[in-house]
């Protein structure tokens, strides 16, 4: 069952140096008990996307539809969005510091969301929920550790803290934004080891919203990779590791360094993200691509599937068999470039091959 | 105010770092503690934060020594001590041949030229009211290197060299992207023409397609001016990538070192296996058929380490004698003799750490 159908979600906003297109035209749905892994550099659009879903994009233009349960999250007052957001959709994000009031207690922090949805629980019993949450999420010895501050809390613990206070409704889906990057190696395994296992526990649906593909090779069932506020490519876990259709994808599986080439000369995409401000024209990626092709330049590719079974899909010129990390596509790449490539795309492509190879050559050389 | 642990006797050397000509960086059991004070008007001394206890390393000219640890680990610190900012409180550090340890800010002077840093943040390093070419011509003002004209015409050089637009010299720092500020730190560190280079998290703040650029162009670098490397980052890929040995610490000390490939290979020390095993392998068939070693807690606090080997209490392997005797960082067997690691139960090749780490856990 689709817990979650976002339709076509654009959000801009309108700033002194002109409007951010910050997310252009994206649909993804979320069923119970799975976890879709949203991934993407700074600025690709994954934490506004997220938020405007739960209202806290203040002053955007929105448009587009997101169905959850049945409710058009982007179409309901406030009043209503209060009962949802916390309650039915928990939150937690990357830092569990300045997420969390420095001032009060973790456990009054914990029974105050748990009281603040529902009168009917008294003091008392929310106390003890936060005492049993706590336990839950691995703190130890809650029963005294729930009257401790945040800063008593160590980062980690902070984070179970955070995780405890978004189980403590029951949510039927929960949003992680960057949840583990501000945490040590160690850490970051305990948490996701925990946010696994409680999934699993109560069936919730899983937003995992991350820049690291390692946390989404890890904890994803799918993956949408974004680039420049829209989707690049929409496939299973698998898919997106091992036949990535769209250059991007493709450029940061072989951006990471890996144990299998130590020392080696890494392959960066060349340049940096574009302005969301002032998008480059047509594939809003062609400035750093190296299969640029002429159409590129002007026409904007739409998601389509790029195989027969599932729901693999591209936003990519390149023909649908090109997908895959292997000499076959490699190969058929190669030769749609060739066919593909007039002037305007070479132009593109040396000044992009000039900028991958720096000015070493000039001094160095 | 006087320390327990500055030693008076002369320094035994550490026989198990090699005393040639080759070797530029050559800590010996350095030390460094800061005081915890408390109390109002009058301040006292309560405590000593261990930060760094005992670490003695080195580093072969022209090669890269990537330092691997959590938050509190000390490995900021060590580098700081290296670089000379801040002083030791015992052990030595070697330097071309030269004892640099607490030099007076005068003797300083000329090694700072040669040990230059570079650090995680890109966007609080840099000055935002200054322009890039100030912000790079900085140390040949400082150390009295070059005239105007030719300041310009080297912050120029440099600039191109780490990939920038020369003719971008006059625009200030929040102009550029995450990956070319961390450019700017790199030619600014590079100005002086340094043996050693100390990074500390230099790709940590950076998109991955970004950090790619940035490790590209540091290798480069090292190979075209023999540059020497002390590399700090959390992220195992990354020390993998670009280091030529790796020390692995704990709470102030190293747990496991040793040549790059056996110690990822084959490591000993059952920290080494568990943050390996934590680190996130952007492969989901390897991530499915790895068993995690999930630690328990955190890392104690370095005011009051544990006694004993400092893991103890998160060790899955962990007997009696680890929590009264400190084991030695010493070759075990079936090791070379340059692969050390401080455990008194090594792990063994084949050993289920993980299964051990879970009964533990329940």
């Amino acid at each position: 069952m689709t817990l979650l159908e976002v339709t076509d979600l654009t959000v801009s906003f309108s700033t002194a140096d002109g409007v951010v297109k910050a997310v252009r035209g994206v649909s993804f749905g979320v069923e119970a008990g799975r976890t879709i892994g949203i991934v993407g550099e700074s600025g690709s659009g994954k934490t506004v996307l997220t938020q405007t879903l739960l209202g806290l994009t203040p002053g955007a233009a929105v448009s587009g539809r997101a169905l959850f349960d049945g409710i058009d999250l982007l179409s309901i007052g406030e009043t209503q969005m209060r009962e949802i957001r916390g309650a039915r959709i928990a939150v937690i994000f990357q830092d569990p510091l300045t997420s969390l009031h420095p001032l009060y207690k973790i456990g009054w922090q914990i029974a105050e969301m748990v009281r603040a949805h529902d009168k009917s629980v008294s003091k008392k019993q929310a106390h003890e929920r936060a005492v049993d949450l706590l336990g839950r999420v691995g703190i130890p010895r809650p029963a005294q550790r729930v009257d401790d501050y945040p800063h008593q809390f160590s980062g980690g613990m902070r984070q179970r803290a955070m995780i405890a206070m978004a189980l403590s409704l029951s949510p039927q889906m929960i949003i992680a934004d960057e949840p583990t990057t501000a945490l040590d190696a160690t850490v970051q395994a305990q948490i996701i080891d925990l946010l696994l296992r409680l999934q699993q526990e109560s069936n919730t649906a899983l937003i995992m919203i991350t820049h690291d593909l390692g946390v989404v090779a890890d904890i994803a069932d799918d993956v949408m990779v974004m680039y420049a506020g829209r989707a690049a490519e929409k496939a299973s876990k698998r898919d997106v590791f091992y036949t990535p259709h769209h250059p991007y994808t493709k450029g940061l599986l072989e951006s990471i360094p890996s144990s299998s080439a130590s020392g080696a000369r890494l392959r960066p995409i060349p340049g940096s993200p574009p302005s969301l401000i002032n998008l480059p024209s047509g594939c809003k990626f062609h400035p750093r691509c190296g299969y640029v092709l002429d159409r590129c330049l002007t026409e904007e590719p739409e998601l389509r599937l790029v195989s027969q079974e599932g729901f693999h899909s591209s936003a990519c010129w390149l023909p649908v068999q090109a997908a895959g990390l292997g000499e076959r596509a490699e190969e058929l790449r190669a030769q749609t470039v060739r066919e593909g490539r007039g002037e305007a795309a070479a132009e593109v492509f040396e000044a992009e091959i000039a900028e991958a190879l720096g000015p070493k050559g000039s001094v160095a050389g | 105010m006087s320390d327990p642990r500055v030693s008076t006797g002369p320094i035994p050397t550490n026989p198990t770092t090699p005393a040639g000509d080759d070797v530029l960086v050559r800590v010996e059991n350095m030390v460094k503690y800061f005081p915890v004070r408390a109390g109002g008007l009058i301040q006292r001394t309560v405590g000593q934060v261990q930060a760094v206890e005992d670490v003695s390393l080195s580093i072969p000219r022209g090669k890269t020594l990537g330092l691997v640890g959590e938050t509190g680990s000390g490995k900021s610190t060590l580098a700081r001590c290296v670089a000379g900012l801040i002083p030791v409180t015992s052990g030595r550090v070697i330097f071309d041949g030269r004892d640099i340890t607490n030099l007076s800010r005068g003797a300083m002077r000329p090694v700072r030229r040669e040990i230059q840093m570079i650090f995680q943040d890109p966007y609080s390093s840099l000055n935002p009211r200054r322009r890039v070419g100030a912000i790079i011509g900085d140390p040949f003002i400082i150390h009295k290197t070059a005239t105007r004209a030719e300041r310009k015409r080297q912050v120029q050089e440099l600039m191109e060299r780490v990939g920038l637009n020369p003719e971008h010299y006059n625009r200030f720092p929040a102009e550029f992207s995450g990956g070319q500020r961390q450019r700017i730190g790199v030619a600014r560190a590079l100005a002086l023409k340094p043996k050693l280079i100390i990074c500390d998290e230099p790709v940590s703040a950076l998109d991955v397609s970004i950090q790619a650029q940035v490790l590209n162009l540091l290798a480069d670098l090292q190979r075209d001016y023999g540059l020497t490397y002390l590399f700090i980052a959390h992220d195992l890929e990354v020390v993998r990538h670009v280091s030529d040995s790796v020390a692995v610490m704990y709470l102030g000390r190293i747990g496991e070192s040793g040549p790059r490939e056996p110690l990822y290979r084959s490591p000993r020390h059952p920290y080494t296996v568990a943050l390996l095993s934590a680190a996130p392998a952007a492969d989901p068939d390897a991530a499915a058929a790895r068993q995690r070693i999930i630690l328990t807690g955190d890392v104690p606090s370095p005011i009051d380490p544990p006694s004993g080997c400092r893991f103890h209490p998160r060790c899955p392997k962990a007997e009696a004698v680890c929590s009264q005797q400190e084991p030695q960082l010493e070759a075990k067997a079936g090791d070379a003799a340059t692969h050390l690691t401080a455990c008194h139960f090594p792990v063994q090749a084949g050993e289920n750490l993980a299964a051990a780490s879970r009964s533990k856990l329940r």
